[in-house]
């Protein structure tokens, strides 16, 4: 147990209780939404976790940091943040896959890169985000939000 | 709206039968693996159980946050705040908005897309999706506990500084070409959307 873990559960029994004084019929809602999407969300969970066994068990560290790691510089923030661009995986597993791999060697920036271009930029929501705003500001959004996830990668491998 | 709700149900349902699939492919494919390499049972075993403790033990407290801002805050409430705004309070309020956890990215297009037809401004539309794309608070949480608190926050202070940038130069560029392409078709709308 660390004290993040204390303080997300405690935030989310403050949130309940707070909720719950102000409408039951409400919270009894909430809380049933919460079972269903737990349930909708654990199948991409244990796959991740499984496949971040096999990772750190199959390919050694010096192999990551040898394609992501602070010596592959540019070209692996390139690499990562593109794959971050085409790969379509929810935010929530994204985090325990970038804390494997910043384990085994990867470097600060890649991880950032990674992390930011998987939410900011969705190469499979686009032709949805295109017909609902238009080709300009989807384009111009998807595009824009590709660079300057790098940039906030280079920023945080400087200042992290 | 009914039947539009039941039709998303049942792709939600069909979603998940394929999600609990791979999960049975991916689970065959690594006890073939680590029975060709028992040496890294041990390893492979510890790891994963790690990480699905770690997890197991934030899991049901984001889904519980996420589950309380999905019913309390309405696809009407956000639409109403939105479009009513502007300036810096605008900018504010879109990243605020766009930051509870009100479901995936898909949702939030169609909201975009009538905002726009209402009037609000692009810069603050551009900011409410990224926003929305990657400042949610239940991904915040995830991100504190597996990244850290500095990483978790010097990523969340550049994302919303660059992401605000983002919208007021895209407004920008959008309002320059259009006012191009009016000028050049003798003041014919030349709007993008």
């Amino acid at each position: 147990m660390n004290p993040t873990i204390i303080l997300i559960n405690l935030f989310a029994i403050g949130c309940l209780i707070f909720a719950f004084t102000k409408d039951r019929a409400k919270t009894k809602q909430s809380v049933e939404v919460a079972v269903k999407s737990f349930f909708r969300i654990l199948p991409p969970v244990l796959i991740i976790i499984i496949l971040i066994g096999l990772l750190l068990g199959f390919v050694p560290p010096s192999e990551i940091s040898k394609v992501i790691g602070e010596q592959s510089g540019f070209s692996g923030v390139l690499l990562i943040a593109l794959l971050g661009s085409i790969l379509h995986i929810q935010a929530f597993i994204s985090f325990p896959l970038a804390a494997s791999i910043l384990e085994s060697g990867a470097s600060i920036s890649a991880v950032a890169a990674f992390i930011t271009t998987l939410t900011m930029v969705g190469t499979a929501t686009l032709p949805l985000e295109m017909r609902e705003l238009g080709k300009k500001i989807a384009l111009l959004r998807n595009g824009i939000s590709f660079v300057i996830a790098i940039v906030i990668a280079l920023i945080m491998g400087v200042i992290l | 709206m009914k039947t539009e709700e039941r039709e998303r149900e049942k792709q939600t349902n069909k979603a998940m039968i394929r999600d609990y699939l791979l999960l049975g492919v991916t689970l065959t494919f690594a006890a073939t693996v680590l029975l060709i390499f028992p040496d890294r049972l041990d390893i492979v075993t510890t790891t994963s159980w790690d990480y699905f403790l770690e997890m197991m033990m934030i899991l049901p407290a984001v889904m519980v946050v996420m589950g309380l801002f999905a019913v309390w805050v309405s696809k009407e409430t956000i639409v109403k705040y939105l479009g009513e705004s502007s300036g810096i309070k605008g900018i504010f309020l879109a990243i605020l908005v766009g930051a509870l956890p009100t479901g995936p990215l898909y949702v939030a297009f169609p909201m975009a897309s009538s905002l726009l037809k209402k009037g609000a401004r692009i810069s603050n539309i551009v900011i409410f999706l990224s926003a929305w794309a990657c400042i949610k608070l239940p991904q915040e949480l995830v991100e504190l506990q597996f990244l850290g608190l500095k990483f978790m926050l010097s990523r969340l202070v550049l994302t919303i500084l660059f992401v605000t940038l983002m919208g007021v130069s895209i407004e920008w560029m959008i309002k320059w070409s259009d006012k191009k392409t009016s000028n050049s078709t003798g003041g014919e709308n030349g709007a993008g959307i």
